[in-house]
């Protein structure tokens, strides 16, 4: 099959349509868990055909793709999602966050503010997130339907009577509009506070769990805590070693066997934009030159 | 010096290559055809078409080929082209009294009208590896006799007749289609069934063991087995009547299950039900007991806590597609949120050995 | 001298309605609960029927009947964990009196948060076993919105105390108790966010005498203090005297006998309740 015989972005226009309306249903009622009818896609489940299928639905000719995971262009999914969107529908690609027009994630938000001209979609795994904590999918819709979330922050409490500390550092749930409590898919926590209040759309795909939701632009979402053990976008406490940058989420790699670790941004678009406008961090190639 | 790691594409393209000389094998080897798959390989046909949900051996064989055996990844195949297909409508409920039976067996009844056929079946056979298929060969010609016009009717229809066994209500709604709506729970039977249908074989075998071990017992019977072609028909709007389009090979087993009834309501025998395409026996079998033990509400029986019972539980595991995929993704990338573990677990060990230090 | 009455097997409804009880010192003159003829059957078989009540503010009443005489189904139904066929229940919230039969599942579920407790028989039911012991008395907290850590700690401590559960008992699991302990665990959990209707279900079920006695020691303070509106169904008569203000006692799903505790126990007028009464053993 080559990829003529399909529809523009592989999904037929029905297929779009069923997605669109549960799309605005979510829209329409921020952090509520819109079941649609998730279709079998030519990736595995698991490997971001809620996202895949968010991003076909909303595409059209014009648009500017970039796709991330664990914040670069250039990891594996990232190319093979990428390159699929480039065989079904021909749109134009980019790397660099201000020149895309829709984002499609996986694991983190891009550290450049988005705008209200950009469309921003998560790859979700588990959309619930009272999951671990009541598995059964019959007694969490009660939960929220009825605005039960007790339970939620009986683990918080939980954990810091036990660790001193809420002890959960990704995927850390929120609470969209005062109302739905929402699972911001596996982001670091460091980057929940760009979930609030962002000109961007911001849309949820669970291919497997059949769910989407959404954050229309300027929602306010909020981080669960408790008054006195407030919530912390924590991160390293370390610069970038190549950009020098002291505000972006941080990979630590393992440079040599003897656990010599260095610190690069996540987001390579970022790193790179900064570096190329002269910013230099502890081990930066260039910073030998300048010296000499 | 670092280095960002880069070249993700070039990696990928590579690997296919890879993978596409490991598929083809040694060339000095003859390649498998897709025509040897299907003729020779059936029941691995059969088992993608069941659970690919798509009844054409010709595809299911070369997604066996393409995927290199792995049955799995064949069936992932199988759906991923399914999704595209147009949908033209909908046939009739196939009519299984009228099947064309290859084999026919029942151990609740010595005999039956249409007699116990047992078929191309592994059964009776001596699992010994059998050293003449290492070569090529003939096999001679099974005897044969005069195919046999006699009516085989269902089994349970007798057992109707007297009343010993519960009725199947008729029941003109649609079920909902599961690749078409997300799945809601609770599910109607309808809907159990359709998840049973294309599920893993493996997890329904091993449900449906459990309920014979004690874990939702339900005292099965094979009331009846039969497998054969069965006509598909479709009603045609243009035409203003049905016409066959086809037929496929299904397979059907009807279990007779352990009896209810009370002082006021006379004891009957309960029903399982499975159908699966192609011959694949051991998914019917399990399929009917599986779904057995799932009707424990509605037949007023207790719900004793055993996964087979929890409805919840097994349609949200039994497809392994979603299964796999899910299972498999944890390949993926997950550094980022590793390190935000790895930070939290550092911050709670320091604050761990504070008062410890503190106290020394 | 008024609050008693017999009943035959079969009683009429006038009867009922001509009922007068004393309202509790508190003195409210509408009742917290009315119940009306409420009936439960099971097929053919009578769960409860047509039994009728009004409780009070700060009123006890003991439910009593030996095992099948349908006093756990009234309860069941009264709480709301399971529909009766016939009856009313009507409780007066906050926002004016209402059929709790007729209310939907979340509004029920928000008064079970909220003006309504139950103590299960068995405190495994009415506790989360994989909670410490400080956050199953915060959760009702937590679920009406408190979200300051340190506060909901200590409003769990001060429970604890008052509950006679150690201090540092609080990030212990309820596994690790002792089943009084877990009895009185459920009470805290229960009654911290001050709810105006406890149900319990043979609160002293399954305990040795001593733990009993300081359990009902406990829950008498406790009821008093805050003024609480009780449903205790139970077949220990102790219990009865030593909590309820009023009684009613039940066979085959009827109440045969209604009124003050005291005097029913005391010069009981059915066939029934003299059994009752006379076969416990005088200690």
């Amino acid at each position: 099959m080559t990829a003529q015989e399909y529809n523009f972005a592989y999904l037929d226009e029905q297929t779009k349509r069923m997605i669109r309306r549960a799309i605005l249903k979510g829209l329409a009622m921020p952090g509520y868990q819109v079941p649609f009818a998730s279709r079998e896609m030519p990736m595995p489940y698991g490997w971001g055909t809620g996202g895949v299928q968010v991003t076909a639905a909303c595409l059209v000719p014009e648009d500017r793709l970039k796709v991330i995971d664990q914040g670069a262009d250039d990891t594996t999914n990232a190319v093979s999602i990428r390159s699929f969107f480039q065989r079904t529908a021909g749109v134009a690609v980019t790397e660099a966050t201000a020149d895309a027009t829709l984002i499609q994630t996986r694991h983190r938000i891009p550290e450049a503010a988005l705008t209200e001209d950009q469309i921003l979609v998560y790859q979700v795994p588990i959309p619930e997130p009272l999951r671990f904590i009541e598995p059964r999918e019959v007694e969490t819709r009660k939960m929220h339907a009825l605005e039960d979330y007790g339970l939620m922050h009986v683990k918080l409490y939980e954990d810091i009577a036990r660790h001193g500390q809420i002890a959960t550092s990704y995927a850390y749930p929120v609470q969209v509009e005062g109302r739905y409590v929402m699972d911001p898919s596996p982001i670091p926590k460091f980057d929940n506070p760009k979930l609030s209040d962002s000109p961007a759309i911001q849309l949820f795909g669970a291919g497997r769990e059949q769910r989407i939701y959404a954050l229309p632009p300027y929602t306010k979402v909020v981080s669960l805590d408790f008054d006195d053990h407030p919530f912390v976008a924590s991160k390293a406490e370390h610069d970038c070693d190549l950009c020098g940058s002291d505000a972006s989420y941080l990979d630590e790699v393992i440079v040599d066997d003897s656990g010599g670790r260095m610190f690069v941004c996540s987001d390579t678009d970022h790193c790179g934009g900064r570096v190329a406008l002269g910013h230099r961090g502890r081990l930066s190639p260039a910073r030998a030159e300048d010296a000499a | 010096m670092y280095v960002a790691v880069k070249g993700g594409e070039r990696a990928i393209a590579n690997a296919h290559a890879f993978l596409a000389e490991e598929r083809r094998g040694d060339p000095a080897v003859a390649e498998l055809t897709t025509d040897q798959i299907r003729g020779q390989l059936r029941l691995a046909v059969n088992r993608v078409m069941a659970e690919g949900s798509l009844y054409d051996p010709d595809l299911a064989a070369l997604a066996i080929k393409q995927s290199r055996g792995d049955l799995i990844e064949a069936v992932f195949l199988i759906r991923a082209y399914r999704t595209t297909l147009p949908r033209l409508g909908s046939s009739r409920p196939v009519e299984t009294g009228a099947m064309a039976c290859v084999r026919r067996i029942s151990a609740t009844f010595k005999d039956a009208p249409g007699g116990q056929v047992l078929g191309p079946t592994f059964d009776y056979t001596h699992r010994l590896l059998d050293f003449k298929l290492l070569a090529e060969g003939g096999v001679p010609d099974a005897p044969q006799a005069v195919a046999s016009t006699a009516l085989t009717p269902h089994i349970t229809a007798f057992l109707n007749r007297d009343g010993l066994i519960q009725d199947e209500p008729a029941c003109d709604t649609t079920p909902p289609d599961l690749t078409r709506e997300p799945l809601e729970l609770p599910a109607s039977r309808a809907l159990r069934l359709q998840a049973l249908a294309r599920g893993d074989e493996g997890f329904i075998l091993g449900l449906a063991y459990s309920t014979q071990r004690g874990y939702g017992r339900t005292h099965a019977f094979v009331g009846e087995l039969r497998i054969g072609m069965v006509a598909v028909t479709m009603e045609i709007p243009e035409l203003g009547f049905a016409v066959d389009i086809g037929e496929v090979e299904i397979t059907e087993c009807e279990t007779v299950n352990q009896f209810t009834g009370s002082k006021t309501e006379p004891a009957q025998f309960t029903r399982g039900y499975g159908l699966v395409f192609g011959q694949s026996e051991r998914k019917a079998i399990a399929m009917s007991l599986v779904d057995r033990a799932l009707r424990w509400k509605e037949l007023g029986e207790d719900f004793t806590g055993a996964p087979a019972q929890d409805e919840e539980f097994v349609l949200s595991h039994s497809d392994n597609i979603q299964a796999t995929g899910f299972l498999e993704h944890i390949k993926l990338p997950h550094y980022v949120d590793f390190q935000s573990e790895m930070e939290l677990v550092r911050r709670l060990r320091t604050g761990a050995m504070q008062p410890q230090e503190a106290a020394v | 001298m008024s609050g008693r009455k017999i009943f035959a097997e079969n009683f009429s409804d006038e009867a009922q309605t001509k009922e007068e009880f004393s309202p509790k010192i508190l003195g409210s003159a509408e009742p917290l609960l009315r119940v009306q003829l409420l009936t439960k059957l099971y097929g053919t078989r009578i769960g409860c029927a047509d039994v009728s009540f009004d409780l009070y503010p700060g009123e006890v009443m003991g439910i009593v009947g030996e095992s099948g005489s349908g006093k756990s189904t009234l309860l069941s139904c009264l709480a709301g964990h399971m529909a009766p066929d016939a009856g009313s229940v009507v409780f007066q919230t906050k926002a004016g009196p209402r059929d709790t039969v007729t209310m939907s599942e979340p509004e029920r579920r928000m008064l079970g948060r909220t003006d309504w407790a139950f103590v299960h028989q068995n405190p495994r039911d009415g506790l989360r076993m994989g909670v410490t012991a400080g956050g199953n008395v915060g959760e009702r907290l937590m679920a009406v919105g408190a979200r300051h850590y340190g506060g909901i700690r200590a409003k769990a401590t001060d429970w604890l105390g008052r509950v006679e559960i150690a201090a540092d008992r609080i990030d212990d699991r309820p596994s690790a108790f002792s089943g009084g302990m877990q009895q009185r665990l459920q009470i805290a959990r229960n009654l911290v966010t001050g709810p105006r209707l406890v149900f319990m279900d043979e609160p002293t079920g399954g305990l040795d005498v001593s733990v009993q006695a300081r359990l009902l020691d406990l829950l008498r303070g406790l009821v008093r203090q805050m003024g609480l509106s009780a449903i205790i169904v139970t077949h220990d008569l102790a219990v009865v005297r030593l909590l309820a203000d009023r009684l009613m006692v039940m066979k085959s799903g009827r109440v045969v006998e209604q009124g003050l505790t005291d005097q029913v126990l005391d010069d009981p007028q059915h066939a029934y309740t003299q059994l009752l009464v006379s076969s416990v053993l005088q200690v």
